[in-house]
């Protein structure tokens, strides 16, 4: 298959953007300042994120609608306001997770974020669960970007006046150039940010005004050192379909009140929460700089082994090396030492608190 | 071209290291072509002193936020001096790579080993071509 290119591939070519290919697109790794800077500036200033090989799956329906989707989510969606927006999960019969995902109700319906390398499959499955009785459009004429940082709310405010009293977790909609926009206060920096969804040709001249007004564009690289800094999970890397939202200690993203329901993986979650998991997804501080990259084994003191790092980076903003994996039950209780086989040695390390960099999100209106 | 280059021999690897000879010590760092390509460096692993390393054998390892490399010696010899300022700010490799930010200095077995390596003009054109 042919790679994809956002909208936004001329900009990054401008910008100096080095690409990889990702979940079939061609997508900018870094610019010219490089992964630390990129960062750096994004906790400190704004950093934009072209996100458009995401997928925006648009489903139009009644009250029916909102009780089929229960049935497929495992979140409280009588409950969702109108442009209101939830973190939630696709899974299998399992409990595993196809996908993890945002879910907005919108007018008419729902918006779902959907990750780039999933959103076909989700959108089978999707429709097979909903029998085909809902519209549904997995929507290629929208780029979707996100801006992230203490000066987010300042340089779109700019551009799209008012946009700084979204609470987070809630959006609405605005004009952009006589263009409707969506736009949500959400992110996946740990900063304080917004997620805008706005169409393919008005894209580019979205972004140079907000770079005009002192953003920068950020890789995917930066992109990854900032979630996992904040704990945030990747989706392949840290949960996928052979681990459960209570085994990757998402167990918040389950809503009480649904935890007696069906969907899927139901009666194994429900067994998972009572009855406790064997393995957990912890925080992991190595000792030296060392860098503990996923698949790196995890032993006890006993040469023990006892789990997996799923992620690993250094961390710029913490100044030290840091990772998240999974390890036996046992072992996941804070400052457990643990040893990581890196090039065969065993590199002593700690269970840690996530996040690792924590940071107070904005509530919005006069409280920003 | 740094300076002392023109006073004593430096030559290149395909692997992207670059070897200062004086007398029958060589001094052993990575390129800046290198560094360019890895991007921020975050983490370097050094050879011990003392050890013994064989030409184009593993002698370290640089991590960049994106990956981790192996660094291998150009020439065979023993590790005399690492240099361990690079060890605590990996950052100086990409700020200085081919003067301060040396990785090691090793003692030379066979100076004939030297022959087969690269000069400046040579290693430039090769790295250009796009070689890494």
């Amino acid at each position: 298959m042919e790679t994809k290119k956002t909208s936004l591939f001329n900009l990054h070519q401008k910008y100096g953007a080095k690409f990889v290919e990702f979940a079939d697109y061609q997508m900018p790794i870094q610019y010219k300042d490089g992964i630390i800077q990129e960062h750096k500036f994004t906790r400190s200033n704004s950093g934009i994120f072209d996100v458009s090989h995401m997928g925006q799956l648009f489903i139009f329906g009644d009250d029916n609608l909102t009780e089929d989707l229960e049935n497929i989510f495992p979140i409280d969606l009588k409950k969702l306001n109108l442009n209101q927006s939830k973190y939630s999960f696709l899974m299998n019969k399992e409990g595993g997770i196809y996908d993890d995902l945002i879910i907005t109700k919108i007018q008419k319906g729902y918006l779902i974020i959907l990750n780039a390398a999933c959103k076909n499959q989700d959108y089978k499955i999707i429709e097979e669960k909903l029998e085909k009785k809902y519209a549904m459009n997995l929507d290629e004429s929208l780029s979707l970007i996100a801006i992230q940082g203490p000066d987010a709310k300042n340089v779109l405010e700019k551009i799209i006046p008012n946009s700084n009293k979204l609470r987070f977790m809630n959006g609405d909609k605005f004009y952009f150039k006589e263009t409707e926009i969506y736009i949500t206060r959400s992110g996946y920096t740990g900063e304080d940010g917004f997620e805008i969804s706005i169409k393919n040709e008005k894209v580019e001249k979205f972004v140079e005004l907000l770079i005009e007004n002192g953003s920068k564009l950020i890789g995917l690289g930066a992109r990854d050192t900032l979630r996992l800094e904040a704990g945030l999970c990747l989706y392949g890397n840290d949960i996928d379909q052979k681990t459960s939202p209570i085994e990757a200690n998402l167990k918040w993203a389950i809503s009480k009140s649904r935890i007696e329901d069906n969907y899927p993986g139901s009666s194994i979650i429900k067994n998972q929460i009572q009855k406790g998991v064997k393995k957990l997804r912890v925080g992991i501080k190595p000792e030296t700089r060392v860098i503990a990259r996923g698949d790196t084994k995890i032993f006890n003191g006993e040469s023990k082994e006892i789990g997996k790092i799923t992620s690993g980076t250094f961390g710029p903003s913490v100044d030290c090396s840091i990772a998240m994996g999974y390890v036996d039950n046992i072992y996941s209780s804070l400052n457990t030492k643990i040893f990581l086989e890196i090039r065969g040695k065993k590199i002593p390390a700690s269970i840690c608190n996530l996040p690792f960099y924590k940071k107070n999100y904005a509530k919005g209106g006069t409280n920003v | 071209m740094p300076k002392e280059e023109q006073m004593s021999e430096v030559k290149f690897s395909k692997e992207h290291e670059w070897i200062k000879l004086d007398g029958n010590i060589g001094t052993v760092g990575i390129t800046q072509h290198a560094t360019e390509m890895l991007g921020d460096i975050v983490f370097v692993e050094l050879p011990d002193v003392g050890s013994s390393v064989e030409k184009d054998g593993n002698a370290g390892v640089v991590e960049s936020t994106k990956a981790a490399s192996d660094i291998y010696t150009p020439v065979s010899g023993e590790v005399i001096e690492n240099n361990q300022s690079i060890a605590d700010d990996p950052s100086k490799v990409n700020s200085d790579p081919e003067s301060a930010a040396w990785f090691f200095k090793l003692k030379i077995k066979d100076s004939s080993e030297m022959d087969s390596l690269m000069n400046r003009e040579e290693y430039e054109k090769f790295s250009k071509e796009g070689n890494s």
